[in-house]
């Protein structure tokens, strides 16, 4: 097994919906976010988590698929934020603006 | 959540021909033993159908009859004839449902129908959720016992291979040394005696781990003691023995190996490289690398080996390895890397001494709790001191081999050491092997780690364009990668065959307001990202190839 593939736990938490994400974080993910947060969305929560805490590794397509999944969000009328940053990526999360749209929280849970 | 990635089976009972019965709950129907008149059958609910979102926020039964979704799995339900599902949710996760047909008596079902199953469903699903849970602990257990024995016979296969017995050679101490990683991967090593009393030395290193990886190295093995038997051509042997393995490799499988001839009596060495750790050797000047550039086996037929020839002196070492040893991470996750590598290599010692040494390193860098992650092979030569010398300038030779020009890439800048280069496939994914080869050739050179992940993310950025631009994610259109260092930078070139002309220098600059709002495509990020992490980026091409140089300062600067 290749334990850098990617995958997403939700789980509903007081207020809002979790999403953990693990594994790499590339173009191989699309699916398995997408469907994500369809799951998400199916909840109807207003705000989404989105747990970076096992994500070992970002690439540019893992970049576009979390503003895909941001502009649906938003669309939604739904706030999301990113947890479980390593400081390289809160960095690359704010060289790209996409911290402009959604709450970086530092540490796991906020 | 991941229960959900599995298709959902359901018991149905139904009885449609039989008059209906008066009953307000139909207590058969939610029996889980079928009656002789019930029928069961197997409903899969895909993870993308939309059902699967609407019955996990559903709060009770659910008539199929009035859902209006566009589901394959709403439209076997009704047509196997369930009219009413009743979804089991167990700590907010649906972990199954409760498929029943028409009521007996032929009435919809009642509210009181309706709050009955309810209480029945938050009842029963605690108890199938624990029912899953162990079944699912069963099943874990056989697949781990699987996986085990799966590795249990790769390590059998892999020791089989492996030889007994070390050449021993007059004024010369060889010693080898295979640790298995847990998921045993590919690695291997050979002497083949030829003729004139030359030695062959192989090692390699399979992709892949566990049975696949031990057959593919089995056969490798086998290939290249034939073509060894056949040529004292280490290049020639490497093309032949490619011939052999490409129309049998499996798909996104490769070999990297080295093979090289030794002359004990001169210490003159020959070899060819298919894409392998380039070997080290410690000379009276210092420790050089023997260059010699070849795509691993098994990728493409019609390749060409160039060969490199040196000159082991007396009391010199060389070090033959895999990656395991240089991609071991210690507690805190950083990586042995090659300088580490190279800085032991430079101790004065005989060369057993440094196999036990090297092992020895490792076992402190990486602490006693370690999970070794790959396979770790080391082949050490040393000829012994004071040993006559029929050859002079033995280590000026060494030296002057181990600088070799690279093939492919641009020459070495004037006033920088370069430490290494490699080649990779093609193909989508080997960005990150690119990323990680080059973090852990830099590792230990005192880079901030800030400065290091950016650097990581400029180099896979970039070894992506190469393959996907570049290679056209064709694997056997190699994406040669450089790194040098100065005492000031870092710098690595990376080399695309620009099979679709040059990089596109992004026309738009990628703008999150208009991404979000649909107006821009959502990629479009990789330049962007390059140009923000590095110091400086360069692009050059000369009509054939396409370079980009990517430069990073070592040590941050007021402006950095």
């Amino acid at each position: 097994m290749d334990d850098r593939s990617f995958g997403a736990e939700i789980s509903e938490v007081p207020e809002e919906v979790r999403v953990r994400l693990r594994g790499d974080l590339n173009g191989r993910a699309d699916e398995t976010l997408a469907n994500a947060y369809s799951r998400v969305a199916a909840l109807g929560p207003r705000r989404i988590s989105l747990d970076f805490g096992p994500v070992g590794y970002i690439n540019s397509t893992g970049i576009a698929l979390v503003v895909r999944l941001l502009a649906d969000a938003r669309r939604d009328g739904r706030h999301v934020r990113a947890i479980g940053l390593s400081e390289h990526y809160r960095e690359i999360f704010r060289i790209t603006r996409l911290s402009d749209f959604m709450e970086i929280v530092e540490g796991d849970a906020g | 959540m991941t229960e959900l990635t599995r298709p959902i089976r359901r018991l149905l009972g139904r009885n449609r021909d039989t008059p209906a019965a008066s009953s307000e709950v139909p207590a058969s129907h939610v029996a889980p033993i079928p009656t002789s008149e019930e029928i069961s059958i197997s409903i899969d609910i895909a993870e993308s159908d939309p059902l699967m979102a609407y019955l996990q926020a559903a709060s009770g039964p659910v008539e199929i009859g009035r859902l209006e979704l566009d589901s394959p799995a709403v439209r076997a339900m009704a047509q196997a004839g369930v009219a009413l599902v009743v979804p089991l949710v167990s700590q907010g996760e649906l972990i199954g449902t409760l498929n029943l047909g028409p009521r007996l008596s032929e009435q919809d079902y009642s509210t009181d129908d309706r709050r009955l199953l309810t209480t029945l469903a938050a009842h029963a699903a605690p108890a199938i959720r624990v029912a899953q849970l162990v079944r699912q602990q069963a099943h874990e257990a056989i697949e781990r016992e699987r996986l085990d024995q799966e590795m249990r016979v790769a390590t059998l296969i892999q020791q089989q291979f492996l030889p007994r017995v070390l050449p021993a050679l007059p004024e010369w101490q060889i010693a080898a040394y295979y640790g298995p990683a847990r998921a045993v991967g590919g690695d291997f090593y050979d002497f083949i005696e030829m003729p004139g009393g030359r030695i062959g030395i192989a090692v390699g290193d399979v992709t892949d781990k566990g049975v696949p990886a031990a057959l593919v190295m089995a056969r490798t093995h086998s290939v290249l003691r034939a073509e060894a038997s056949r040529s004292d051509s280490p290049g020639e042997i490497l093309a032949r023995a490619n011939e052999l393995l490409v129309p049998e490799m499996p798909a996104r499988m490769f070999v990297t190996c080295l093979f090289a001839i030794l002359e004990p009596p001169t210490g003159k060495i020959v070899l060819a490289n298919a894409g392998h750790n380039l070997p080290y050797i410690r000379t009276d000047d210092g420790v050089v690398e023997l260059r010699a550039t070849g795509m691993p086996l098994g990728l493409m037929a019609g390749i060409v080996y160039e060969e490199t020839e040196g000159l082991i002196a007396p009391g010199s070492n060389v070090l033959l390895y895999s990656d395991g040893l240089v991609e071991a991470h210690d507690p805190a996750n950083e990586m042995f890397g090659f300088p580490r590598l190279r800085r032991e290599m430079t101790v004065d010692d005989a060369g057993s001494d440094l196999l036990d040494r090297l092992l020895d390193t490792l076992r402190r860098f990486t602490g006693p709790d370690w999970e070794q992650e790959d396979d770790i092979t080391l082949v050490t030569l040393h000829r012994a001191a004071g040993v006559a010398d029929d050859l002079a300038g033995v280590a000026d030779r060494a030296s002057a081999a181990a600088t070799a020009p690279i093939p492919a890439g641009a020459a070495a800048s004037a006033g920088s050491t370069s430490l290494m280069a490699f080649s990779i496939p093609g193909e989508e994914g080997n960005e990150r092997l690119a990323m990680d080869r080059v973090a852990a050739y830099v590792a230990g050179l005192g880079l901030p780690v800030a400065r290091l992940e950016r650097l990581k993310t400029a180099v896979s950025e970039a070894a992506m364009n190469a393959i996907e631009y570049g290679s056209q994610g064709r694997p056997e259109v190699l994406v040669d990668i450089e790194v040098e260092t100065t005492a000031e930078s870092i710098i690595v070139r990376i080399t695309d065959r620009a099979l679709s002309g040059t990089v596109p220098d992004d026309a738009e600059a990628p703008d999150i307001e208009r991404k979000l709002a649909g107006e821009q495509k959502p990629r479009g990020w990789g330049l962007f990202l390059i140009k923000n992490m590095v110091d400086s980026m360069d692009v050059t091409t000369d009509g054939l190839t396409q370079t980009v140089t990517l430069t990073m300062a070592r040590e941050e600067h007021s402006n950095g």
